[in-house]
């Protein structure tokens, strides 16, 4: 007997509880913007400027004591925080040391990081310095930019792509459906002020990447339909294709996750926020591709009189349909 | 009708096979890194048969361990450099036309211009006439028709500023330099694989794999090695101490709280070495041993001449290393520098002074130093992720599609196979984002398979026989799966545009996971089940 997630022929009216779906889609998106407005983003020194040192030693880690050696340095804000793996061993305890940008200084001093370690080591002699970053803040100003720019021209490049394969209608459902999944995606890493760096904007961008793929695949079968039914109403085509296309959607979607859980839990501590936010993504993603980019579909309605109007386009599609 | 021709078929499994073999040295990685490092060597290492592929994925800072810097090139530096050596130009110039403009002296000013005064103001127009004679055509193809300096007059004054053109073409010139003295210390100190990019108009990125802290290749490639010999006038007390004209007080690296008198005009300095080796002196302490020019030679040579007996001080970087006493006349050119050296101390000299002087100062706006260790655990926490991961989507393609999953999942494996072959083909890195783009891609890879398979179950139903619907199947998905695969290979493209280090080593695994998944699953799956269809030519079929 084969495993299936979702029964043959499902007749699920995706549109039923539109007043909740995309009603709390929207309630959650204002909620996100508030989150990013009321706590902000967790920004790492990509963004912030500063220098990170990664901790590791083989006794417990006292953050008070650390926090208190550093104390006599004066490095303005200092945050350390403890990291947990399931993969480290009872001896091997991990912390993250971060300080904020020194002065004008482009990079942080030898002596600043030499002084840093010498007082962490008088606390701790087992420590050692996995790690050091440190970005200036004349680079990490660019990198925001250069982070904006790349998102912005992914969701512009991928609606163009679509407009110009679909009609314009299904390219504002692909944006709103992007912009959703971006969104509540920032939305949770200002809730829960996980760090915010340049791999998380590569994240955005991979959900970008699968929240689209899997529009796009509803869309393949939307338009397929539209010219196979010439006159079933617009919802129930919309409804048909979800229905037609949920079983590949929850297949992909599981398989993804699975191999991105198998990431989350043992891939380790260094990319679990990366993980994290495409994990999340893929979920929301998923879920924007039912629930919103259709519902957009439905709002704006698509031209479905082509014969009349423009007679090439019907003679590509009859070719189709005569096979 | 479900056929594919038999040249398609040998295409399909030649480009598998070729991929394969390609990604087959990475599975004996250190193995067949050290069969690379002997044959560029020039070692004859016979570990790793000659007839196989050797290219291997290269491992990125995160995952290997070494730094990572980012500098920026203070260009304008040059700019004052350029300015101090046309003031005597232009003194000269003047000095030959004295009736008319008198005495010519130097003004204070932005260190990247020049600004003469004349004590005679009613020979402005003529002291313009002749700087402006001293202007020299730019040759570069940008600066077609304009001249490297421009010069305004005022009054007595005349102020003398590099056009625009010019300092773009020194811009340039000095990139060139930095860029190729970096390469050179770095070079020098033989670390495996460096990488020293020009990034933008000003900027340097140099990533070493293998150092302990950036530190170190700050150390390297930072200083400045500035040698002189400089005529010694007598002690000092300290640098705060009254100087004239032309002489210096600099102190010694040895001795804190001596202090030399210096004259300022060096007898030679570090331009004119030919070579710097790191040795020893008589005594068997570490020395660098160097050898001049032949001018350099012959001006060493006439200084230690008529001057035996007296000090010369040996200056690196403004401080004075040693200030032996001329015990005779030197005239070969070469000699040796002592000095409180440790040996590590005189072969880093020695690197600094063979590389020359960087041309101008080294501003850095990012470092990152990443321990081999956390490297080497990044790497087993993404096997071992990646290898659980395959397990359950492969568990999960079979269980949903039985037979069919299974050939999805013979052709995810030989998916995975081939993005490390075209990784090793194109030379690229393997990062920790890439490392999980590639665990993504396995969830993703099978995405086009589930397309088709779906498609399949679809056309069952009412089209009449399993070949047919194997064969609508295909067809049919195939919009979705170009359409939503170019939309992701878009991102990708973008992310590696945008994108730096880890973050474009991410981009380029999605990218080329999503080229070959595709591939299989149109071509590799397909093939399968052309060959296990006309082999066991089924009534029906469960998909």
């Amino acid at each position: 007997m084969r495993l299936r997630l979702i029964p043959d022929d499902t007749k699920i009216n995706f549109f039923g509880f539109a007043k909740v779906t995309f009603g709390g889609s929207v309630v959650l998106l204002v909620l996100s913007i508030v989150a990013f407005l009321a706590f902000g983003l967790n920004y790492g020194i990509d963004f912030k400027g500063g220098t990170t040192i990664r901790t590791e030693s083989t006794q417990s880690i006292d953050v008070g004591a650390y926090r208190a050696a550093l104390e006599p340095l004066n490095l303005g804000d200092v945050a350390i925080t403890e990291v947990f793996d399931p993969g480290f061993g009872a001896d091997r305890n991990v912390a993250e040391v971060r300080i904020q940008a020194q002065g004008d200084a482009e990079s942080i001093a030898p002596e600043t990081i030499a002084a840093m370690e010498a007082a962490l080591t008088a606390v701790d002699p087992n420590v050692t310095f996995a790690s050091v970053e440190s970005v200036g803040p004349k680079v990490s100003g660019e990198l925001i930019q250069s982070a904006i720019l790349s998102v912005v021209g992914a969701i512009g490049a991928i609606v163009i792509y679509i407009w110009l394969r679909f009609e314009w209608q299904f390219a504002v459902g692909a944006i709103v459906a992007l912009v959703h999944d971006v969104g509540l995606t920032i939305g949770l890493f200002a809730l829960l002020q996980i760090k915010f760096d340049l791999a998380i904007i590569a994240a955005l961008l991979t959900i970008v990447g699968y929240s689209i793929n899997d529009t796009v695949v509803v869309f393949d079968r939307v338009r397929e339909n539209l010219r196979k039914y010439k006159i079933m109403p617009l919802i129930d085509i919309l409804n048909l294709s979800a229905n037609e296309t949920l079983s590949r959607t929850m297949m992909t979607s599981g398989t993804t996750l699975l191999a991105l859980i198998a990431l989350l839990v043992l891939g380790g501590d260094v990319i679990r926020g990366f993980v994290f936010a495409i994990t999340w993504g893929i979920v929301v993603g998923t879920y924007s591709s039912i629930y919103i980019a259709k519902n957009i579909v439905l709002m704006l309605g698509v031209k479905r009189d082509w014969s009349k109007k423009d007679p090439r386009t019907v003679g590509r599609y009859a070719d189709v349909e005569g096979k | 009708m479900l056929h594919i021709s038999a040249y398609k078929q040998v295409m399909i499994w030649l480009t598998v096979v070729v991929g394969l073999a390609l990604a087959l040295p990475n599975a004996f990685y250190s193995r067949v890194e050290t069969h690379n490092d002997a044959l560029a060597q020039g070692q004859d290492d016979t570990s790793w048969p000659g007839f196989m592929p050797s290219g291997l994925v290269n491992l990125g800072l995160d995952l290997r361990g070494g730094a990572h810097l980012l500098a920026e090139v203070q260009t304008a530096d040059v700019y004052a450099t350029i300015m101090d050596a046309t003031w005597p130009e232009v003194r000269d110039a003047l000095a030959a036309d004295r009736d008319t403009v008198g005495f010519v002296t130097r003004e204070a000013s932005r260190p990247d211009q020049l600004i003469v005064r004349i004590s005679e103001p009613a020979g402005a127009a003529r002291a313009l006439e002749i700087v402006r004679g001293l202007a020299r055509p730019i040759t570069s193809l940008t600066g077609v028709g304009s001249t490297d300096i421009e010069v305004a007059g005022n009054g007595p004054m005349l102020t003398i500023n590099l056009s625009d053109a010019e300092k773009l073409a020194v811009d340039d010139r000095t990139m060139q330099q930095s860029l190729e003295i970096i390469r050179r210390r770095i070079d020098e100190v033989g670390t495996r694989e460096p990488t020293i990019q020009r990034q933008g108009d000003t900027r340097i990125l140099v990533e070493v794999p293998g150092v302990g802290s950036a530190q170190e290749v700050k150390d390297i490639i930072g200083t400045t090695a500035q040698l002189t010999f400089q005529p010694v006038i007598g002690g000092a007390g300290s640098t705060s101490d009254p100087v004239s004209a032309g002489q210096e007080i600099l102190p010694s690296v040895d001795s804190p709280g001596t202090f030399y008198l210096l004259d300022t005009a060096p007898v030679v300095s570090g331009e004119e070495l030919v070579d710097a080796q790191p040795s020893f002196d008589q005594n068997g302490r570490a020395a660098v041993s160097f050898r001049f020019n032949v001018s350099g030679a012959r001006k060493f040579g006439d200084y230690t001449l008529d001057h035996i007996g007296e000090p010369f001080a040996i200056v690196l970087d403004n401080e004075v290393i040693s200030a032996p006493t001329i015990q005779s006349h030197i005239p070969g050119g070469s000699g040796i520098i002592t000095g409180n050296f440790t040996v590590e101390e005189s072969t880093n000299l020695a690197v600094l002074l063979r590389a020359g002087a960087l041309p101008a100062k080294l501003n850095f706006l990012e470092e990152r130093t990443i321990g081999p260790q956390l490297g080497q655990d990044s790497i087993d926490a993404g096997k071992k992720a990646a290898m659980v991961g395959s397990v359950l989507v492969v568990g999960f393609m079979w269980m949903t599609y039985g037979l069919f999953g299974f050939f999805a999942n013979i052709a995810l494996i030989i998916n995975m196979g081939l993005i490390f072959g075209g990784l090793s083909l194109l030379g690229a890195t393997l990062t920790l984002p890439g490392i999980a783009g590639i665990v993504l891609t396995v969830g993703m890879a099978v995405d086009a398979n589930v397309l088709v398979f779906e498609r399949i179950r679809e056309e069952l139903k009412t089209a009449k026989g399993p070949a047919r619907a194997i064969e609508l199947g295909y067809e049919r998905a195939l919009s979705a799966i170009v359409d939503s695969n170019v939309t992701t290979l878009i991102t990708a493209f973008i992310l590696f545009y945008m994108g730096s280090g880890p973050v474009r080593g991410f981009a380029v695994t999605l990218g080329l996971g999503i080229i070959t998944s595709i591939f299989t699953a149109i071509f590799v799956t397909r093939s399968l089940i052309v060959i296990w269809f006309a082999w066991r030519r089924p009534k029906t079929i469960e998909v």
